[in-house]
C-alpha cells in the first residue's frame, strides 16, 4: 500500500472542507475522483499531500504518517500536478521540469549532470522536446500542462497526484495525457487525478473515487461504480451511461447528459 | 544558455575590472594606469614603485578603501535585491521599495543621533531592516484577496514613510551643529568618509550574508513558485525564506549603515542581470554582484568627478537609475515575462 488515508477530516484552519475520507492508493494503480464543483477535491489532494493538515485522521505514505515525514522526504514519495498556473519568471521549461529534481538534491546543491539527464528522459516521455528551451511563461495552457506532469516524472515519486490535468487540454492532448498516466501506472506508479470528465475514468481508472461536498459518496472499481444512478446523484443531472461496441471489437462505456438528447 | 554563462561572467567580470581602474585613475588628482599598477604591485609585496610618495597615498590610502566600499555596496544591494525578488515572487521588489533601506536607515540613525560606535550603528542598521522586512511581510500576508504586488509595494510605501516620520523626528532633535549635518549628508548616501575599519566590520557581514543566498541558491529557484508548489516539490519553505531573508537584509543593513541610503541598485540591477542570465538564480546571482559592484564604482567616480563639490550618491543613481529603469519597463519586458 502506497498512500492512503484514514477517516481524514481537512479544510482550512477554521473552516471544514470535507470529512470522514478513507482511501488507498496502490501502487500501478490508476484511482480516479470524481466531484462537482466546490466538492473538495483540490482540498483533499492538498491534505494528501501534507500540504494541509489533516483536521482529523491521518495520511499514510508506506505505512508512514505524513506529519513525521519532512517536506524532501514527502517529496520523494508523492508527486504533485497542479492545475497549470502563472508563474512569476521566465524559466525555461527545462529549468521547470529541473525544479522537480530538488527533492533529491542536498540543501545545499545545485542539479548535478544526472539531474539534468533525468530531466531531459522526463520532457522525452512527455513528447515536449521541442519546447524544452521554449520560456514556461510563453507556452500555451495545454504545453504547461504537459510540462508540469515532465517536472512530476523527474521526481520521481512512486505516487503522483494530478489535480485535473486534463482541464486545459485540446481533445488529442487530453487522450495523450490519459495514455501517459495508464503508462505511469504500468511502470508500478499509484496516480490518483481529479476530472470534471466521467469519460476520462472510464478511459483510464481502474478505480473511481465519488467525492460530494467532502464526503465520499462511492469509492471502488470503475464499472461497479460509474453506474447512470450514482452519477446522476453525484452532478444533479439525469445522464445515461452506454455501452458502445468499437469499430474493430471491444467496448467501451460512455457517460451523457440526458437533458440536452 | 549554458554555454554562454562563462562568457557572460567574463564580460561582466572585465567590465568591472575596467571600472575599478578609471575609478583609481580619475580624480582631482589623476593617477596614470601604469602608476597605479606600479604602486598595487608594490603593495602586494613586488619591487618598489619608485614614485611619488603622494601616488601612493592618493591609491592606497584615499581613493583604495572607497573603490572596496562601492564594490562591497554594489554587490551587496544587488545580490540582496534579487534574492528579495525571487523570494517575493516579483521583480518589481528591492530593498527600498521594501523599506529595509529604510528601516536600516532609521536604526543607523539612532546610532549616530546616540553617538554609538560603528559596530553598534551596524547591528541597529540590522535591526532596523529586518524589522522593517518583518512588518511588509506580516502586513502583506494578512492582507489577502487582494493583488499581492498591490499590497506589498504599498506596505512598503506606508512603512517607509513612518520610518521617515522617525528619522524627521531625529533629525529634529539632533545637534543641529554636529549631528543634523551627519545625518543628512549620511542620508543622502556618501562614500566619501568610509574608513578601512568600516570595511573590515562591513565586508564579513555581508559575505555572512551571501552566504546563504549562495548555498540555495537552486531552493531560491523553487521558492520563485506558488508557495504549496514549492514545498510539494519538497522545499521547507518557512525555514528556507527566513535564512534568504535574514542574509538579504543582513548584506543591505551592513551596506546602508556605511555608505547611506542608495536606492535603485537593488532594482535596477538585478533586472538588468535576468535579461543577461535569466532567471535561474545560480546565474543571476553572480551576475548581479558583478555588474552591482560595477555599477556603484562607476557612480561614486562619476559623483566625485563631475562636478567641483561631491554629488551624492543616491542622488546621482536616482538620477541614473530611474530612467534606465523605466526605459527597461517599457522596451524590454522577457525579464520578467
Amino acid at each position: 500500500m502506497k498512500l492512503s488515508a484514514q477517516g481524514l477530516a481537512f479544510g482550512y484552519r477554521d473552516h471544514r472542507v470535507g470529512s470522514d475520507v478513507t482511501l488507498e492508493l496502490a501502487s500501478g494503480e490508476v484511482l480516479c475522483l470524481l466531484g462537482p464543483n466546490g466538492s473538495g477535491k483540490t482540498t483533499l489532494f492538498k491534505t494528501l499531500l501534507g500540504l494541509l493538515p489533516p483536521q482529523q485522521g491521518s495520511v499514510m505514505i508506506e505505512g508512514r504518517d505524513t506529519r513525521n515525514l519532512a517536506r524532501d522526504a514527502i517529496a520523494r514519495q508523492i508527486s504533485y500536478v497542479p492545475q497549470a498556473h502563472g508563474a512569476f519568471f521566465p524559466y525555461t521549461v527545462r529549468e521547470t521540469v529541473l525544479m522537480g529534481r530538488t527533492a533529491h538534491l542536498g540543501l545545499f546543491s545545485a542539479p548535478s549532470a544526472s539531474d539534468h539527464a533525468a530531466t531531459a528522459a522526463a520532457i522525452e516521455r512527455m513528447g515536449i522536446s521541442h519546447l524544452a528551451d521554449a520560456i514556461y511563461t510563453q507556452i500555451s495552457g495545454g504545453e504547461r500542462q504537459l510540462a508540469l506532469i515532465a517536472r512530476a516524472l523527474a521526481q520521481e515519486a512512486r505516487v503522483v497526484i494530478m489535480d485535473e490535468p486534463t482541464a486545459n487540454l485540446d481533445f488529442g492532448n487530453q487522450v495523450r495525457v490519459l495514455e501517459r498516466i495508464r503508462a505511469l501506472a504500468g511502470e508500478g506508479i499509484g496516480v490518483l487525478l481529479s476530472t470534471h470528465d466521467p469519460d476520462h475514468a472510464f478511459l483510464c481508472a481502474d478505480r473511481v473515487a465519488m467525492l460530494h461536498q467532502g464526503r465520499l459518496v462511492a469509492c471502488g472499481e470503475t464499472a461497479a461504480v460509474m453506474t447512470a444512478p450514482q452519477l446522476q446523484q453525484l452532478y444533479g443531472i439525469p445522464v445515461s451511461v452506454t455501452e458502445l461496441s468499437l469499430q474493430g471489437g471491444g467496448s467501451s462505456k460512455v457517460c451523457l447528459p440526458l437533458r440536452m438528447l | 544558455m549554458t554555454a554562454r554563462q562563462p562568457l557572460m561572467l567574463l564580460a561582466a567580470a572585465a567590465g568591472l575590472l575596467g571600472m575599478v581602474a578609471l575609478a583609481f585613475s580619475i580624480g582631482r588628482y589623476p593617477v596614470a594606469f601604469p602608476d597605479l599598477l606600479r604602486v598595487l604591485w608594490s603593495w602586494l609585496g613586488g619591487a618598489a614603485h619608485g614614485l611619488d610618495p603622494a601616488i601612493e597615498t592618493v591609491v592606497l590610502q584615499i581613493r583604495g578603501p572607497r573603490v572596496i566600499a562601492a564594490l562591497l555596496v554594489g554587490a551587496a544591494l544587488a545580490a540582496a535585491g534579487a534574492a528579495y525578488q525571487n523570494l517575493f515572487r516579483n521583480p518589481l521588489v528591492s530593498p527600498d521599495i521594501l523599506g529595509v533601506s529604510a528601516g536600516a536607515a532609521v536604526g543607523a540613525v539612532l546610532g549616530i543621533f546616540l553617538s554609538l560606535g560603528i559596530v553598534a550603528i551596524q547591528s541597529m542598521a540590522l535591526a532596523g531592516g529586518l524589522a522593517a522586512v518583518a512588518m511588509v511581510y506580516v502586513v502583506a500576508r494578512a492582507v489577502r484577496g487582494h493583488d499581492p504586488l498591490l499590497v506589498l509595494v504599498l506596505a512598503g510605501v506606508v512603512l517607509g514613510s513612518l520610518l521617515g516620520a522617525f528619522v524627521a523626528l531625529m533629525k529634529y532633535l539632533a545637534d543641529p551643529y554636529n549631528q543634523l549635518p551627519a545625518i543628512t549628508f549620511w542620508l543622502l548616501g556618501s562614500l566619501a568618509s568610509v574608513s578601512p575599519r568600516d570595511l573590515w566590520i562591513a565586508g564579513p557581514l555581508m559575505l555572512a550574508g551571501l552566504l546563504p543566498l549562495w548555498l540555495l541558491r537552486w531552493r531560491i529557484n523553487v521558492l520563485s513558485l506558488d508557495d504549496e508548489e514549492a514545498r510539494a516539490l519538497g522545499v521547507a519553505t518557512v525555514r528556507i525564506r527566513l535564512a534568504v531573508i535574514v542574509g538579504a537584509t543582513l548584506m543591505t543593513s551592513a551596506a546602508v549603515a556605511i555608505s547611506g541610503v542608495i536606492g535603485w541598485i537593488g532594482l535596477v540591477i538585478p533586472h538588468f542581470a535576468r535579461l543577461i542570465t535569466g532567471p535561474d538564480f545560480s546565474r543571476l546571482l553572480p551576475v548581479s554582484v558583478l555588474l552591482g559592484a560595477g555599477f556603484l564604482v562607476g557612480v561614486d567616480t562619476l559623483a566625485r568627478s563631475i562636478a567641483d563639490v561631491e554629488v551624492p550618491l543616491g542622488v546621482l543613481t536616482a538620477f541614473i537609475g530611474t530612467p534606465l529603469f523605466l526605459w527597461q519597463l517599457t522596451t524590454a519586458r522577457r525579464g520578467w515575462q
